[in-house]
């Protein structure tokens, strides 16, 4: 298969990184701005709350993306996987946060009640807890030190965008158009996620058959 | 000075007396009270009703009134206007979604025109319906994830014919913006926001109760009665206390205790004594 390169010059790899950094958490902090300074329409808290959220989802998409990018297009994205993966949890992160800080007013009670007793929010802190301990462990020397166990440890990611879909969905009334968009095309990523061995095998066995 | 947030283009001056129903809280601004609606016959965010609501014409208006009355009529909104002049009544509006506003309406008691078609004694419910038009209505249209049309709500005939109980016609002095259910529409304060159906073009009276629009959507969260209760969760989410409308950004924003029936315990507690008010959420 010709892979398409959209490899940069080695010397502007890093910076290519952080600049997705900068760009990710940019409509973050341009909400923050409008939300500070009361342009944030009639309910500044709740629309800040849910655009965090939104982004979490966008982000976790993308980082699933990387795989199947790869085997499917050959565009090869990986040193970007790392990055998309913390600013998934960095919103993941700022959106509870709002919601503690902001929405709740830091009233534990509340916040207690409604993880212990509200399924759409359990199935949040369940991804906000998995996504914690990806956070933790993504740097290079958990990499090197846990070996086989970082991997297993990793594949919570699909945990996690299970949580994530089941969180988004009963958040609402009714499901909506985006809703169920978002929530399919996670679910396609977990599905091939499934599939990707059997993918794998047929084109190992393609290759070993002589060509004729 | 609303002119520019009122996307009507009926939003005019209506002379409106002040009366004894009032709040002393602050007022929701305008530019908030119009901007910020749930109206899902114009769409699902809360912005669409201001941005898709410029088609909506609501006039020629006229309301049928039938069921179980010996004068069954049908009344032109205007006339009805000029019969019982608007009186103006800042009530506290509370959001199923635990937020709040301040509004001043303007409008008159629904016992009014209840009084006008002599409901039969057999008479014990008041069924709404929202007019179907889905032509300057986008939120009509969709083939997906919104409501069955028309909306329909529905109040007992003691609650209906509560001094509280109000059909508004205007807020802040001018007719009813389309995105707040212009040419009519009613408000109950005690009751969450829901319940304060838009844009009436027929009251029904019965002796069965009414499967109003959000119960036959999502019964598990949504009841008949919807009376504001602070001990009463929503399954997402407490209804203890609420964010207050129209406070400014995100420091100057506050939460706010709710109240049982929205404050108004005094004048509605009564029509539910003896109820279990868990079990009739
Ligand atoms: C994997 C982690 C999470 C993701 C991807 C996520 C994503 C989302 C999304 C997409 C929405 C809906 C946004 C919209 O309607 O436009 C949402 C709503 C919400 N989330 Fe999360 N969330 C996560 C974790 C959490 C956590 C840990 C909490 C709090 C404990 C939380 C609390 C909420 C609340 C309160 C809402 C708003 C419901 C409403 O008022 O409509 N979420 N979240």
């Amino acid at each position: 298969m010709v892979g398409l390169s959209l490899s940069l010059p080695k010397r502007f790899q890093p910076a290519s990184v952080w600049g997705l950094y900068v760009v990710g958490l940019l409509p973050a902090a341009y909400c923050f701005y409008l939300g500070a300074t009361g342009n944030l329409g009639a309910d500044p808290v709740k629309t800040f709350e849910l655009f965090l959220g939104l982004w979490a989802i966008r982000f976790l998409l993308l980082t699933l993306a990387v795989t199947p990018v790869r085997d499917l297009l050959g565009w090869n994205l990986l040193r970007y996987r790392r990055a998309l993966g913390l600013i998934c949890f960095y919103y993941v992160a700022m959106h509870f946060l709002v919601y503690a800080v902001l929405d709740q007013a830091l009233m534990f009670d509340v916040i207690l009640d409604d993880i212990l007793k509200r399924p759409f929010i359990m199935f949040g802190m369940a991804g906000l807890v998995m996504l914690i301990a990806l956070a933790v462990t993504s740097n290079r020397f958990s990499i090197r030190s846990m070996g086989k166990k970082w991997v297993w440890l990793h594949r919570l990611i699909y945990v996690i965008a299970a949580c994530a879909a089941l969180h988004y969905a009963l958040s609402t009334k009714i499901l909506t158009v985006e809703q169920v968009i978002y929530i399919c095309l996670l679910i396609a990523m977990i599905l091939y996620r499934a599939y990707r061995p059997i993918l794998m095998l047929r084109r190992r066995e393609a290759r070993l058959r002589p060509a004729t | 000075m609303s002119a520019a947030f009122g996307s009507s283009s009926w939003a005019e001056g209506l002379a409106a007396t002040k009366s004894n129903y009032t709040v002393d809280e602050k007022l929701t601004p305008i530019e908030d009270v119009t901007t910020y609606n749930n109206f899902y016959e114009f769409g699902m965010d809360k912005a669409d009703p201001a941005a898709l609501s410029k088609d909506f014409k609501p006039r020629p208006w006229t309301i049928k009134v039938d069921g179980m009355v010996a004068k069954p009529q049908t009344f032109d909104v205007d006339a009805l206007i000029k019969a019982f002049p608007p009186e103006e009544r800042v009530y506290r509006m509370r959001c199923v979604e635990a937020w709040s506003m301040v509004i001043p309406w303007d409008g008159f008691q629904l016992s009014k025109v209840l009084d006008a078609v002599e409901p039969l004694g057999s008479a014990k419910y008041v069924a709404f319906e929202t007019v179907v038009r889905p032509t300057e209505m986008p939120g009509q249209n969709a083939t997906f994830g919104s409501l069955p049309w028309p909306y329909v709500e529905g109040l007992r005939l003691d609650e209906a014919r509560n001094p509280l109980t109000l059909l508004a016609v205007g807020l802040y002095g001018e007719t009813l913006p389309n995105q707040n259910g212009a040419p009519v529409r009613l408000v109950v304060p005690w009751k969450y926001g829901f319940k304060g159906i838009k844009s009436i073009v027929r009251i029904t009276l019965s002796d069965k109760q009414p499967l109003n629009t959000w119960q036959a959507a999502n019964s598990g969260e949504y009841g008949f009665y919807a009376n504001v209760n602070p001990a009463v969760d929503h399954p997402r989410w407490s209804q203890a206390t609420e964010r207050r409308i129209g406070e400014g950004g995100f420091f100057s924003s506050s939460r706010h205790p709710t109240l049982p029936f929205n404050g108004y315990a005094d004048e509605v507690a009564s029509l539910y004594s003896g109820m279990d008010l868990k079990a009739n959420f």
